[in-house]
């Protein structure tokens, strides 16, 4: 038994659990969990009032079901909204407090919180389920007026900011996944830059999903103000299961005049196992605002783990001269399926955007690219540059690419390119015979295939993501 | 060496070699010349290691049996072919891509891997020695290189691997003078008493610049003559059809 775990987690291998007991909500979703979860948290009256908001529109919302990837029927009541480990479910005041479990678990991560062997550089806030159990380096942010904490925390001691950005991105309506969001997350983080201040450090946040039927639900909230820097970065993973779990996040980013932030993510949720069984379903709603005037706002994303990731991180061009990017590399193998892309909503003037987008798809796997570019009429002089290209292995698998275009001004400039290859068997005999085995030889091709995205990576984490774009395929040409 | 005894090879049930017999000793240069669609780049494709070929007959190379070792194995114990289209990978930096293939054959050796600053030494040197400009090592891996180029850069990893056999699969097509003095002072200065090496060619002209030990004339699967560079000007004047 012990042996056949060992040799499942040589595939995935942070697809251990952590015994741990926890404070769980009642199952299902209903008026009292969503209070169970306020209360636990002992939110002010107005977030509770916020919350249920939420939940009467989600009443009158269906899931969208435009995708690509079909799945099994979610049931909704048979969902744990809310699960904590118990030494966490009160803010500790120091990691002295925490629960060796979950300091053992993140240094299983290679996301070491304690004090001594901390990255360097880089701030992390480490989020186990339902709640926030560590955020680090936060005396050293304090000083430059940096907030970064948890979300349940910002609620209490920030109300001012939250109240005025929290879902000013993201409508509490906007659909069924992000109005579920809305009703029942728990934790998530926040970040506010203050003016002109260029954050020390990366920031970062590491979701683990730990509890088995728990569905992770965070919220994280990103506010540059007026001449501010940030560059932040998201991990993810989660125990091997045969069921499917939910994760459905919202994230909003606002960069006000002359901001920045650049958000990447690396999201290495369960795949599921070979034959597609278990694995998350990513459900993820991003959206950045460039508010304020000459603001930029950049996505870069790896995403190789999750059954199905469904997600558009995107990028409202509201200032003039505001820029959006989007990186993306999307693998899927075995019977993985992603449908991602972005939107970029030109409405400044001289608003440029970008999208460079690589879909790597083996096995019996499905990979779609989905994008809009939408110029409003008053988006004078508004640039686009859209480049796609799809990489198959085998012939098995499926790469889609759906661009949406619309333009409704005349001066403004849109390119898109598109190209789909499939892995040259004869690049891999010119590998091979330099030398390197198989699996290496399809590392450095897909390496670099992917190459402009993972040029934008915090220099820190492209190493780890190329080795994770190799992993990711293993075993994918027989 | 290398020893080919009656190698026979079809692919899609059509027989390209037809019982082969070549001996390649240590320190040996051999040339195969022969027309179009002879077999020679089969030979190549087969001594590599290239899959989708049936194969009958025995190749031994030194104490191995060559035909059961897979294409990298073939690779770590000496085997290098510089190929008649190297292939373009976009991405993959130039550099890097030698430095990996270099550490992954010393690796498999039991060999210590070199770090970045001994191999960018060794590099440097090699490109020297060959006239090679550094920037095409810049450059993603064969990607908008010219045929030329291209042809040099076989020619830079093969000096940079020092191969126990080379195999030069039409190397000399399509270069010029200087190129294709290059390519042959990358032979030579590689040439000694351990290494050996095939040249697969058109035209006598490459020979000129690289003596070969031995020409062998291959012609429908088969060599149907063996003898001295001799054989190569013979060759050259008198024309495959009319010498056959």
């Amino acid at each position: 038994m012990i042996d056949k775990e060992l040799e499942k987690l040589k595939d995935y291998k942070y697809g251990f659990t952590t015994e741990i007991e926890n404070i769980k909500a009642p199952k299902g979703l209903n008026k009292e969990v969503i209070k169970f979860i306020s209360n636990i948290k002992k939110e002010p009256e107005w977030m509770l009032q916020w919350r249920l908001k939420a939940f009467e529109r989600l009443k009158h919302l269906k899931e969208p079901d435009w995708q690509k990837p079909k799945f099994s029927k979610i049931n909704y009541q048979d969902i744990y909204y809310y699960s904590a480990p118990k030494s966490a479910s009160e803010k500790l005041k120091s990691l002295d407090e925490l629960d060796p479990k979950i300091l053992e678990t993140y240094n299983k991560l290679g996301i070491p919180l304690q004090e001594q062997k901390r990255l360097n550089g880089i701030a992390v806030d480490a989020i186990f389920d339902s709640v926030s159990v560590a955020t680090t380096f936060k005396d050293k942010l304090t000083e430059k007026g940096v907030i970064f904490c948890s979300m349940s925390e910002a609620i209490k001691k920030h109300p001012e900011l939250v109240k005025k950005y929290l879902g000013s991105v993201i409508p509490v309506n906007d659909h069924y996944f992000a109005t579920l969001n809305s009703a029942v997350f728990t934790d998530g983080s926040f970040v506010y830059i203050p003016e002109n201040i260029r954050c020390p450090m990366e920031l970062s946040t590491y979701f683990r999903i730990n509890a088995s039927e728990t569905g992770q639900f965070e919220r994280t909230l990103i506010i540059a103000d007026k001449g501010s820097y940030v560059s932040y970065l998201e991990g993810c993973t989660a125990p091997m299961r045969d069921e499917n779990q939910l994760h459905a996040a919202n994230v909003e980013l606002i960069a006000l005049d002359n901001a920045e932030i650049k958000y990447s993510t690396v999201q290495n949720w369960y795949p599921g196992d070979k034959n597609g069984k278990g694995g998350i379903y990513n459900f993820v709603t991003k959206r950045g605002l460039c508010k304020g005037k000459n603001s930029k706002i950049s996505w870069t994303q790896v995403e190789t783990g999750s059954a199905i990731t469904w997600k558009y991180p995107s990028c409202i061009l509201q200032g003039d001269n505001s820029i959006g990017e989007f990186y993306s590399i999307a693998i899927t193998n075995n019977y993985q399926k992603a449908d991602t892309g972005t939107k970029m909503i030109h409405i400044g003037k001289n608003t440029k955007s970008k999208i460079i987008s690589k879909g790597i798809s083996a096995g019996y796997a499905d990979n779609t690219y989905r994008g809009l570019v939408n110029i409003f009429p008053k988006a004078k002089n508004a640039r686009n540059f859209t480049q796609c290209d799809s990489l198959l292995m085998g012939n098995k698998c499926g790469a889609h690419t759906v661009p949406y275009i619309k333009n409704r001004n005349s001066e403004s400039k849109i390119e898109h390119e598109a190209t789909t290859s499939k892995i040259n068997e004869d690049q891999l005999y010119y590998c091979q015979q330099r030398g390197l085995n198989t699996e290496d030889a399809i590392s450095l091709i897909v390496n670099g295939f992917c190459k402009e995205v993972l040029q934008q990576l915090p220099m820190e984490f492209a190493v780890e993501a190329q080795k994770l774009v190799g992993i990711s395929l293993e075993g994918s040409v027989g | 060496m290398l020893e080919i005894k009656n190698l026979k090879a079809s692919i899609e049930n059509k027989e390209i070699l037809k019982g082969l017999n070549l001996n390649i000793k240590a320190g040996e240069v051999h040339a195969i010349m022969g027309p179009n669609a002879s077999g020679k780049s089969t030979l190549s494709n087969i001594l590599s290691g290239k899959k989708g070929y049936e194969i009958s007959g025995e190749v031994r190379f030194e104490n191995n049996n060559l035909l059961k070792l897979g294409i990298e194995e073939r690779a770590h114990k000496g085997i290098f072919l510089a190929f008649q289209y190297p292939l373009e990978i976009p991405g993959v930096n130039t550099n890097n891509f030698l430095k990996t293939s270099l550490n992954a054959i010393k690796k498999a050796r039991g060999e210590k891997e070199l770090d970045a600053i001994e191999f960018l030494k060794l590099v440097k040197k090699k490109s020297s020695d060959l006239k090679i400009e550094e920037k095409i090592l810049n450059r993603h891996l064969n990607v908008g290189f010219s045929g030329g180029e291209k042809k040099k850069n076989e020619i830079l990893q093969m000096s940079i691997l020092n191969p126990k056999l080379s195999i030069l699969d039409e190397t000399d097509s399509g270069l010029d003078i200087d190129a294709l003095r290059i390519v042959s002072e990358g032979v030579n200065t590689l040439r000694d008493s351990k290494n050996s090496f095939l040249i697969i060619t058109h035209y006598q002209r490459l020979l000129n610049y690289i003596k070969p030990d031995y020409v062998h004339v291959l012609k429908n699967g088969k060599i149907i003559k063996t003898g001295n560079f001799e054989l190569a000007l013979e060759l050259e004047n008198k024309g495959y059809e009319n010498f056959l």
